[in-house]
């Protein structure tokens, strides 16, 4: 159930105005977390830009949980049905793709633009089936890169994208295992690990 | 002016398979079935050639005393084959590339559908009155 916004809620104001409690969120209340000024109690405050009110708040120091882990499966297999469509649908024109690296190069450049309008930064291999892709301002990335208070929380919003390489891969009849790690926010690195049966 | 459309998985097993139910089905399945290996060889024989000329579109495969058969494999290595009546002269190797191009564009549609299982048979309405708008046209 996705609670609509309290009304009179602007997103585009940066300063974060008080406003009474969303009495019917269903924001879990986190012992000992500091009531965030939007009248929500939350875990740390949101960034300038504030989150709307359906986002999760996390603590900081979270252990990965039962249902955490399984969320970030959930997300990753909806990634993965997402780019198995896009894969049938963006490379529709020629049979071109006879070596993994032009199925890499593809990725790189049709898949990324098209999702998130910008080419992949570099993308780096050791010629054995592991590729290293890395974007120096991943688009999703770049709204928690101020500061560091997010890094250890970054890899949780990449499972979706590792899902969408999965599954682009997929359709063009590659197995691979994909794993994405976050050096400096925003940038981040993808690597693809070619499966041989 | 298709007799028979079959969308054949890439493991070789048929997604959709459809034929003018006038005459006996179970001939075009066995048509169908025999024009894959013709698929499979076009397609290694393709691996070899250079990258410009590869094409999506295969062809004449094989011509029987009453038909030929076309085919045609996308990216995802999923077989499109067509059956047209051989007494049907008029029909150009231009019209069948479009065909099979309407084929792949509807295909692709089924595949962007969430509701969709990749490796189901195809069960879409809007697939099914595309394929019949070929089978079924002024000649």
């Amino acid at each position: 159930m996705i609670p609509t916004p309290a009304p009179g809620f602007t997103e585009s104001s940066g300063t974060l105005e008080s406003r009474p409690p969303l009495a019917q969120h269903p924001l879990p209340v986190l012992l000992g977390a500091e009531p965030c000024v939007c009248g929500r109690s939350a875990g740390p405050p949101p960034p300038r830009s504030c989150l709307p009110p359906r986002a999760l708040h996390l603590p900081p120091l979270c252990l990965p949980t039962q249902g955490q882990n399984m969320s970030l499966s959930v997300l990753e297999g909806m990634g993965f049905r997402v780019g198995q469509a896009l894969g049938e649908r963006l490379s529709r024109e020629t049979l071109a793709y006879r070596e993994e690296l032009d199925i890499l190069k593809f990725l790189c450049k049709d898949l990324w633009m098209a999702v998130f309008q910008k080419q992949m930064d570099s993308l780096r291999t050791n010629h054995q089936g592991t590729y290293v892709l890395q974007d120096n301002s991943f688009p999703l990335l770049i709204r928690m890169a101020s500061g560091l208070q997010y890094l250890e929380e970054a890899p949780k919003f990449l499972a979706f994208t590792c899902g969408l390489l999965r599954g682009t891969l997929c359709t063009l009849g590659v197995k691979s295992l994909v794993t994405a790690s976050v050096a400096a926010l925003p940038a981040c690195k993808f690597q693809v690990v070619i499966q041989k049966s | 002016m298709a007799v028979c459309v079959a969308v054949i998985a890439k493991e070789n097993y048929p997604l959709y398979i459809r034929s003018v139910p006038t005459e006996n089905e179970l001939k075009f399945h066995y048509m169908v079935h025999t024009s894959l290996d013709v698929v499979d060889e076009k397609i290694s024989a393709m691996g070899k050639a250079l990258v410009d000329q590869r094409e999506l579109y295969l062809g004449l495969l094989y011509p029987t005393e009453d038909y030929k058969v076309y085919g045609y494999v996308t990216n995802s290595r999923v077989k499109f084959v067509m059956v047209v009546d051989s007494s049907n002269t008029a029909l150009r190797d231009n019209e069948i590339r479009s065909m099979f191009r309407k084929l792949h564009s509807s295909y692709t549609d089924v595949m962007c559908n969430p509701f969709y299982n990749p490796g189901d048979c195809i069960q879409s309405r809007a697939f099914d009155s595309m394929v019949t708008s070929m089978m079924i046209q002024v000649c």
